[in-house]
Order: C-alpha cells, then structure tokens, then sequence
C-alpha cells in the first residue's frame, strides 16, 4: 500500500471551530462523490479554528472543482494545497502484534530499526507505535503484517508546509481572490 | 432590556424587513408563535408545511426578498425538505426558522424531534442549531445575510423550544459584526477586470454570438444591464428556463428558450454559435443535452457569481467571476470605449440571416384541433395569454404544461415567471401562486397546472381563499402523468406505465368549490375564453379552471435524453434538413 501516487493531493483546511463543520466538511465529499483517502482534524494555533489536513483522491474529480465546492462552506476560511516535495508530514501508528515470546526479539529489534517504541508487552502480543513519514509507516506496517496484526490504528497524515527558504506555499488558484458565493 | 428568546426572534425578523411569514404553528415552535400576536409581520397560515416552502419562494422570486417561513419540528421540518432543495437548486432566497425540542432533550429521540440541521445540511446554503436565547438576533442576521448575498439561497435556523422560553439581553448585531462573525464568508460581486477586457474583445472579433442568459439576471436584477448589451452589440439573447422574461419575448433579439423542449432557432443559434456569452448560468443537462456534443465550435465567456459554476461542467475561455449587474454593466462601459475608440465589431450580418432564416422556418407551433375534437393545451395557453393583462405573473408546476407555458406565453418584464427549474417539483405552482400574489398582490396571478401536479398541494388553496389571496388557476388536465407518458409514447413503445390518473376523479370543479374557490369546467375551444374572461374578472376568491385537453399532445421540439442538441425532434410538420 502506497500513499505516494501522484494522484493524491494534500489539502490544508483552515476551519472555524463549530459544531458541526467536519460533517460538513464529509459531506460534501460524499455527496459530490470526492474520494476522501485520509483526514486528520484538531484545533488550530487559534482555539476558534481547526485545522483538517485532507488527501484527496483525485483521479476521478479534478482537484480545482474540489476546492471550489469546500470554497462554499461558510466556515471553510482557507484551503491550501501543500506540494508534498515542499511540506512536513507525519503520521502515527499504533500495533497490536500477536508474537510468541520466542519471537518478540524479532519485533523489538524491529521496532528499534524503525525508531518506534514498545507500548505495552503481553505474554502473546506486543503494542507498538511508530510516527514519521506515511512511506515509512507503510514498510513498517508490512514487516509487521508478516508476525499477525491483531489490531492496526493510524491517524492519516497531518502537514504543514516546510519552514524553509525554498518552501513553496501554493495558495489554491482563486481567479478573483475571493470566496464562494 | 431583558426579553424572552420567541420575542427576540420575532423582532429580528421585523428588524430584518419581513413582512410576512409562512408557517404552521406546533409544539416547539409555539412560544414563538404568541409574540407573533403583537407583531406587524403577517402570519399566512398553510395547511401543509411544504405549501409554506413554496410559498415562499413564489414570494422571493417576485419581490427578490427573502420568503421566511416558520414551522415546528421534526414532521415540520422534514416536510420542508423539497422547499428547500427546490430554492437551493434554483438559488432562491429564503429563510426558514424551524422549532426544535429542547437542548436538554437533544440527542434522547424526544417527541417530534429529528435532526434538522443534519438532514437539511444539503440542502441548504447555510443552516445552524442556536443554542442560546442570546446567540439568536446574531443566528437570524447572518442567515438573512447569506440567504440573500453571494449565490442566494436558503438558509434554516433551527430554534430549540428552552432558546424560546429564555431570556436574553437585547442587542442587533451591525452590519460589521456579522461580516466579521463570518471570516469564511466573502462573496466574490466584482468581476475581474482584465477578464471582463478579454471577454470584451471575445465578443467585438465574435461572427456569430450568443448571450445565454440565465437565472442569474433574475436573481442579480441584472435585466437593465443585459438588455443595454444585447442592443450595444446587436447580439441575440436567448433566455434559459429560469432566465424566461430577463429579456422581453417581444425584442427582435430574443430568441426565446434553449434546451431539451427549446425552440428550434435558440437551440441551434448555440450549437452552431462561435461564442456563447454565458451570463448567470450554470449548463444544465437540459440545456447542453450530451455535453460532448454541445456547441463544439464555441468559446465561452462564462459569468457567475458562483466560482464553483466556472469550469464545473464547460471549461470557460474566459471566466469572470461576480455579480451579473455590475459584470455586465462594466462590460457594456468597455465595448462602449472600444467602439468609441473606432474599433469595428465583427460582421455578423451572414449570422443574423441565418438566424432569421431558422425562426422563418421554425416556428413554435402545434397542429390545431379539428371542429369537435380535443381541445388543445396550446390553444388554452395561447387564450390565456392574450386574454389576462400584459403584466400578469404565470406560475407553473413541472411537466409537459411547464413547458408548454413557458413556449407559448410572451414575457415581457422580468419577474412574471415562477418555476420550480433545477429541482423540478411537481406540486410547486399553486403555493408558489399563492406567495407570489401576497408578494406583487397588485398582479393578477395565473398558475398553470396539470392534474397530477396539482392533486399534490392543491389543498394550499383552502388557505388562499380563508386569506383573501385571489389566485387563478388553470389545470391543463389530460387524465394522465403528461410527461411520464410522452416519454413512455416516444422512447418506451408506447408501453404505458402507470401515468394513467383519472377522466373522472377527482371533480375538480367540486373540489375548487368544497375549498372556496370557483370551479370551471372546460371542455371545448368554444368555452375557452368565456372561463378565462370569468376567471379574470374575479378578484375576491381563488379560481380553478379545468381544461379538458388532449392527451395524445406532446412537447415539441424535444431533445431526447442524453442525445446531442443536433438530434433535435421537430413536430412531424416541420423538416428539419433545414438547420443544417
């Protein structure tokens, strides 16, 4: 599984923090038939607004058309598009894994190539987190794949764009520079 | 000054301007109702919440402010559902203030509670749950501002009945206030003006123009302005279903209505045209029939205040953003200047003999009934027309009669056509009749309707004949669901499948009568004039009259579902070689 093709964009959602804005927020994407594949919510800098990193599938539903029709919602304030050469993600995962204690050398070690860390050890299982970069996560949730998952959480990736000089912060293109109507 | 929450919302309404609610009363939204005693603001009471919806929105549509209705929760609410898509589709201001059980019970399946701002969260532009008496002059003022600014469109408050029966200081928020209570709201009004430039010499280097004029005149009271430009540049305007009467019918540039039951000449003008100056609206599939296939040659000029129309289903040449009046006005200034300058607009004369050409051949037209046959719906229409004054406000329900009415009436002044367009709802005319006459009550107010559109809401007449709401209607009943069966005649082999109603039930004319009006009953060309003679003289009660027409009739000309504009069926009298 791979969250690197290039038909997912990243999508930063500046929001006003109300009831009700991230069913708003899916509800677009489900009534216009837009693929969400991942979405991470959570107050921003600013306690009245919350910040929903969304990626979006969009091989069927040009991007553009996305971004207008979230335009519309009253409590969107700003979207924009992160180029993921040019922003910071993460992501975490937590694992249950079902491994004897012959081999929970194994996934310690593991683990520790990852730069995870070991949650909790149980006779049977282990729980591990690991948070970095979604490819990462990826890799280390096939090794894992290979002792049994007993249960798999990860939280969709956040980004911001890169503090650097070379940053580039796309605004999405808005011919008037205005909002929805 | 401490007040109850029913009395802040009452005055809130009266401080937004409102002069009449629809609604029915039931028990969350009751405190609202008895501050409601004391108010100016009439109350019109409907005998079904969906009546209240409409109703309001025949009202926006005439008076370009906003229709607010009232009405209770949970049934209430959802009964409101089809009013508010059918404005939402058709970008049609309108407030409605829902009750809601009280905010200690939301959440427990309480009696008459649903979710309110969950189901209508699609279906409005913006809905809200107020939570306190406190938050509620601040709850109506944004939803008056986004119900009537940017793209207008229906906006719900949903009113909790403790927000009612609490108290709250008083205060009305200013104009700032609610702009800035809103960060994520800033309607785009003015075009950009380089684009408006482009779109200037589009249209001075066009041979063969078109202005697509849609809803948008209507709703940005832009009508002036586009006429100003279709004179300026001698270009012919074609006017979409919900733009019909944004430029007269009688203007030798009006081409009349495109689209799958447009006329010949304003369906073809677009396909062959080479620029479509595209003027609030949106591509409609009626409009463009197989969007592949539609107008292949031209370039598109594409205003909408909407930045989410530009390039949703035809990517623009060049797209401007912004309020209809103030684009085009700034448009008309611009080939003003150039042509000032000396600068010459292309010849579009060899255009405009074909255009001529094509209406000399193509004329909307049916074949008459013989002496006793079947009266015709055209004919009805046609009287209709010539025989009720000039400034008379045509209201339809959806079917073959819609379009039937909007072919065969002569629009002359914007405002004079209620549909239901976009969402098409059966049952839309008689209550949307019904508000547009408390709107321009100075107007006589004809709603054509089919007999199976009005057995879904005519009961909205007993509630315009115990208001004193003078309304007309004209039923064009052929016994059967018209427009299931034109379909069903033309493209299912005649295969018939239940869109038979009934010769004989219901009696209209009893039914008109048991509810306060006068009943007339027509069944042939001769009998035709007399009733609507009659009809128009009455002026203290709601009128029906039931028109006998023939059901073998259908809407010509017709692009058939998902068909190119190309494939354009003509009546069987007219030869279509000559469109090519």
């Amino acid at each position: 599984m791979s969250t690197d093709l290039p038909t997912y964009h990243i999508l930063s959602v500046l929001v006003q923090n109300r009831p009700g804005v991230l069913a708003r927020v899916s509800g677009l994407f489900a009534r216009r038939d837009y693929n969400i594949y991942s979405l991470a919510v959570a107050p921003a800098e600013d306690p009245g607004f919350s910040r929903i990193t969304i990626v979006v599938d969009v091989e069927s539903t040009p991007l553009e058309q996305i971004t207008k029709q979230l335009f519309k919602l009253i409590e969107v304030v700003k979207i924009t598009e992160l180029d993921p050469r040019n922003s910071v993600e993460r992501e975490l995962l937590l694992a249950t894994v079902r491994v004897s204690p012959e081999m929970r050398g194994q996934v310690i070690e593991l683990v520790n190539v990852f730069e995870g860390k070991i949650l909790a050890v149980g006779v049977e299982a282990v729980t591990v987190s690991l948070d970095g970069y979604p490819a990462k996560l990826d890799d280390f949730e096939d090794l894992l794949a290979g002792y049994g998952l007993v249960e798999l959480q990860r939280t969709g990736r956040v980004a911001l764009p890169k503090f650097a000089r070379d940053a580039r912060l796309r605004a999405v293109p808005n011919p008037n520079n205005g909002k929805a109507g | 000054m401490k007040i109850t929450g029913a009395q802040a919302l009452i005055k809130a309404l009266e401080m937004e301007g409102t002069e009449v609610v629809f609604g029915l009363p039931g028990g969350c939204i009751l405190p609202a109702y008895d501050p409601l005693l004391d108010s100016p603001i009439r109350h019109i009471l409907v005998r079904h919440e969906q009546g209240a919806g409409h109703m309001a929105e025949g009202y926006a549509h005439v008076t370009g402010r906003p229709g607010v209705v009232m009405v209770t929760s949970g049934p209430a609410a959802t009964n409101m559902v089809t009013p508010l898509m059918d404005a939402y589709m058709d970008s049609i201001p309108m407030v409605c203030i829902t009750g809601q059980v009280s905010t200690k019970a939301i959440g427990t399946d309480a009696f008459q509670e649903c979710d309110t701002v969950g189901i209508t969260r699609s279906c409005t532009k913006h809905n809200e749950l107020v939570m306190t008496a406190q938050d509620l002059p601040m709850a109506i003022r944004q939803a008056f501002h986004i119900a009537t600014t940017g793209r207008q469109g229906p906006t719900l408050v949903d009113v909790p009945k403790d927000v009612l029966t609490g108290t709250m200081e008083w205060y009305w928020p200013t104009d700032q206030e609610v702009i800035d209570s809103l960060p994520g709201y800033r309607p785009t009004t003015k075009g950009h003006g380089r684009m408006i430039k482009e779109a200037a010499k589009l249209i001075m280097a066009s041979e063969r123009p078109v202005i697509y004029a849609g809803g948008g005149i209507l709703r940005g009271r832009a009508a002036e302005p586009l006429r100003e430009l279709a004179e300026l540049t001698d270009i012919h305007v074609v006017t979409t279903l919900m733009a019909r009467g944004a430029f007269p019918d009688d203007h030798p540039l009006c081409l009349g209505m495109p689209g799958m039951h447009g006329n010949a000449t304003a369906v073809t003008s677009m396909q062959k045209s080479d620029l479509l100056i595209t003027l609030g609206a949106r591509f409609d599939d009626r409009i463009t029939g197989r969007l592949d296939g539609f107008a292949p040659e031209a370039k598109v000029i594409h205003v909408d205040i909407d930045p989410a129309e530009q390039g949703k289903v035809r990517r623009p040449d060049v797209p401007i953003v912004g309020d209809c009046k103030y684009v085009i006005e700034e448009l008309v200034r611009t080939i003003r200047t150039m042509k000032e300058a000396g600068e010459e607009q292309a010849d579009t004369s060899a255009w405009k003999s074909k255009i001529s050409g094509w209406r000399e051949q193509f004329p909307l037209t049916y074949e008459a009934s013989e002496p006793g046959a079947a009266l015709k719906p055209q004919f009805c229409l046609e009287q209709l027309r010539d025989l009720s004054p000039k400034d008379t406000i045509l209201v339809s329900g959806v079917g073959q009669h819609q379009m039937w009415s909007s072919q065969y009436w002569n629009f002359t002044e914007p405002y004079t056509w209620v549909n239901s367009g976009g969402l098409g709802t059966m049952g839309f005319s008689v209550p949307a009749a019904i508000g547009a006459k408390v709107g321009r009550p100075d107007r006589t107010v004809w709603a054509v309707d089919g007999d199976g559109c009005f057995q879904m809401t005519a009961q909205e007449l007993v509630t315009a004949a115990v208001e004193r709401i003078p309304v007309k209607v004209a039923i064009l009943n052929n016994s059967y669901l018209g427009m299931v069966r034109q379909w069903q005649e033309m493209f299912y082999e005649e295969r018939y499948s239940e869109v038979y109603l009934s010769p004989e039930l219901p009696d209209f004319v009893k039914w008109a009568e048991a509810m306060g009006c006068v009943g007339i009953r027509v069944d042939s060309p001769e009998e035709v004039q007399p009733a609507i003679d009659k009809a128009n003289s009455i002026d203290d009660r709601p009128v029906v009259i039931d028109f006998r027409v023939d059901a073998r009739e259908k809407v010509f000309p017709m692009v058939p579902a998902g068909a190119s504009n190309d494939e354009l069926i003509l009546p069987h009298f007219q030869n279509k070689d000559f469109l090519k």
